[in-house]
């Protein structure tokens, strides 16, 4: 951890201190596709997610929720209304961005160490001291990431030699390992089995009250997004619009026996009815 | 232990194929104007050898330097429209009408450009032998996984950065696959333009021999041309075992 403290933090933009705007979507609607064929993927949708919020994103599939992540990343570009990501417009790269999708996508023919560290190539201020002296400082870092998850032994080993927790785990440390501000996670544990996948929910848990990044998660798991957010959103069916917005007080760090606590289940209830609804209300 | 098996079956069958040719060509009294047997093959290979010997530098300089330029124009279209969509869609049509001539068809065209010899066989195999590079690089590039490059797009990497960093490492497998055919092509080319249109190489020599019936030496030089393929197929294997190994060794065991 020494390592990591050691190393300079790239100067911090405003929205990183913890309250400000992160991001903003102002009556942001994205359609695909254009005239009769057209397809309206986002109704126009307005939503501030505050710097260091931790938001899942809730809803019947195919309801928009990774249209706004990628509206976040600045990926794709609103039909109308703004994206504004960290007093910016989106895309103009104002804050670090992290991302990891359900694929956990490692390069095979890298190393986990070597894969984690491939952010570190691409994203300034690292960028160009990855030439160098830094390297050893860079492998530190992923070392001490890849130790909090429980990796450290396997940071020589190549992607096909790991299991499929394994290499999620690895995702989640390659989309922190440049310390983003902005953490997108699309679904990131949706391909495991239940108990690796609540094993990741406490990692990730602790990863970011460790360093509080702003996260906005999409998840079909009402569990994980009662576990992990502290703001939850349903989403309706295609177009998607947000039905229904509100924050998760338990307290933090929570843990699996508290999603089965009465208050939980409730919680669980009630996201369960808006969403049942809300695919009836497409049906 | 299977493997050791499995060699010594291929060797088996090979020294078996050649113990049957020349068995059955003294059993039944095949004249050697029709098939000669191995062992004449082999007794003409070793007592014309410093004849033959430029012939097959000549064929096998021509096929390497065809070869080189093939690759060097696979790579940069492969890469072009395995990049670009609208490349690709724009230029798939010409290539694919390309690919179909039949390449003995260019010869003679060859030919009328930059006269008879080497040049025709270098260009041959050239056209012969780019193509499949074009199709596996081009492959290679336009699998990238969307994910991942939406991951590296989020942390503001550029087209080539992604390029560098997951394109051309990920399109290594398809491309030494690729070569191992190529080579094989290019080979095929540089002998199809001398049996037209040289008088060096061991096409022409073949050409030169049958028509003098010397039929010990036209199978000598299909000997040559048969250990020079084998040879360069061996060779690039090779290399691809080498460079990408990542890609063959997911049998290993898992952790």
């Amino acid at each position: 951890m020494t390592a990591i403290a050691s190393l300079p933090r790239a100067p911090d933009a405003p929205a990183d201190r913890l309250g400000a705007k992160a991001i903003e979507l102002e009556d942001a609607a994205v359609t695909f596709g254009r005239g009769p064929a057209a397809v309206a993927a986002l109704a126009p949708t307005t939503l501030d997610i505050r710097a260091g919020e931790f938001l899942a994103l809730v809803g019947p599939s195919g309801c928009g929720k990774s249209t706004i992540l990628k509206l976040a990343a600045g990926l794709i570009q609103p039909s109308r209304g703004a994206v504004i990501v960290g007093g910016r417009e989106a895309g103009a790269k104002a804050l670090r961005i992290g991302m990891a999708f359900q694929n956990p996508t490692m390069l095979p023919w890298l190393t986990i160490e070597r894969n984690v560290m491939l952010p570190l190539r691409i994203v300034e201020p690292f960028r160009s001291q990855f030439r160098a002296k830094r390297r050893t400082a860079f492998r530190d870092r992923a070392h001490a990431l890849l130790d909090q998850v429980g990796l450290r032994a396997f940071a020589g080993h190549y992607p096909w030699q790991l299991s499929g927790g394994m290499l999620q785990r690895a995702n989640l440390c390659r989309a922190l390992i440049h310390e983003p501000q902005l953490l997108l996670l699309d679904e990131p544990f949706g391909a495991l089995d239940q108990f690796t996948r609540e094993e990741l929910w406490g990692v990730l848990q602790d990863l970011w009250i460790d360093r509080r990044p702003t996260v906005l998660l999409v998840t079909h798991d009402l569990r994980e997004a009662g576990y992990l957010a502290g703001r939850i959103c349903v989403m309706s069916a295609r177009p998607g619009r947000i039905l229904d917005d509100s924050p998760v007080a338990f307290a933090r760090p929570r843990t699996v026996a508290m999603t089965y606590e009465p208050d939980f289940v409730s919680l669980n209830h009630r996201l369960r009815d808006l969403i049942v609804s809300a695919r009836a209300g497409s049906a | 232990m299977e493997r050791v098996r499995q060699r010594l079956f291929a060797v088996l069958l090979i020294v078996g194929f050649f113990a049957a040719w020349e068995v059955l060509c003294v059993a039944l009294g095949v004249s050697d104007l029709i098939l000669p047997r191995p062992s004449q093959i082999l007794a003409t290979l070793i007592a014309r050898a410093p004849v033959l010997w430029p012939h097959m530098l000549q064929t096998l300089g021509t096929t390497m330097l065809g070869f080189a330029l093939g690759v060097l124009t696979g790579l940069v279209i492969g890469a072009v429209i395995g990049v670009s969509r609208l490349a690709y869609d724009t230029a798939y049509p010409l290539l694919i009408g390309f690919s179909s001539i039949p390449k003995v068809a260019v010869v003679p065209i060859f030919v009328l450009w930059f006269g008879s010899g080497t040049v025709p066989a270098v260009l041959t195999s050239l056209v012969i032998c780019f193509f499949p590079i074009v199709v596996n690089i081009a492959t290679g590039l336009a699998t990238t996984e969307p994910e991942l490059e939406d991951v590296l797009k989020a942390l503001g990497a550029s087209k080539l950065d992604i390029l560098w960093n997951v394109g051309l490492p990920r399109t290594m497998p398809f491309f030494f696959a690729s070569l191992k055919v190529a080579v094989t092509y290019a080979f095929v080319g540089t002998v199809l333009a001398e049996t037209v249109a040289s008088n060096r190489g061991i096409g022409n020599v073949m050409m030169a021999a049958s028509s003098n019936f010397d039929v010990p030496l036209a199978f000598a030089g299909l000997f040559i041309l048969a250990g020079l393929g084998i040879a360069l197929y061996a060779a690039f294997s090779l290399v691809e075992a080498r460079v990408t190994g990542w890609a063959t060794r997911k049998r290993e065991i898992a952790v």
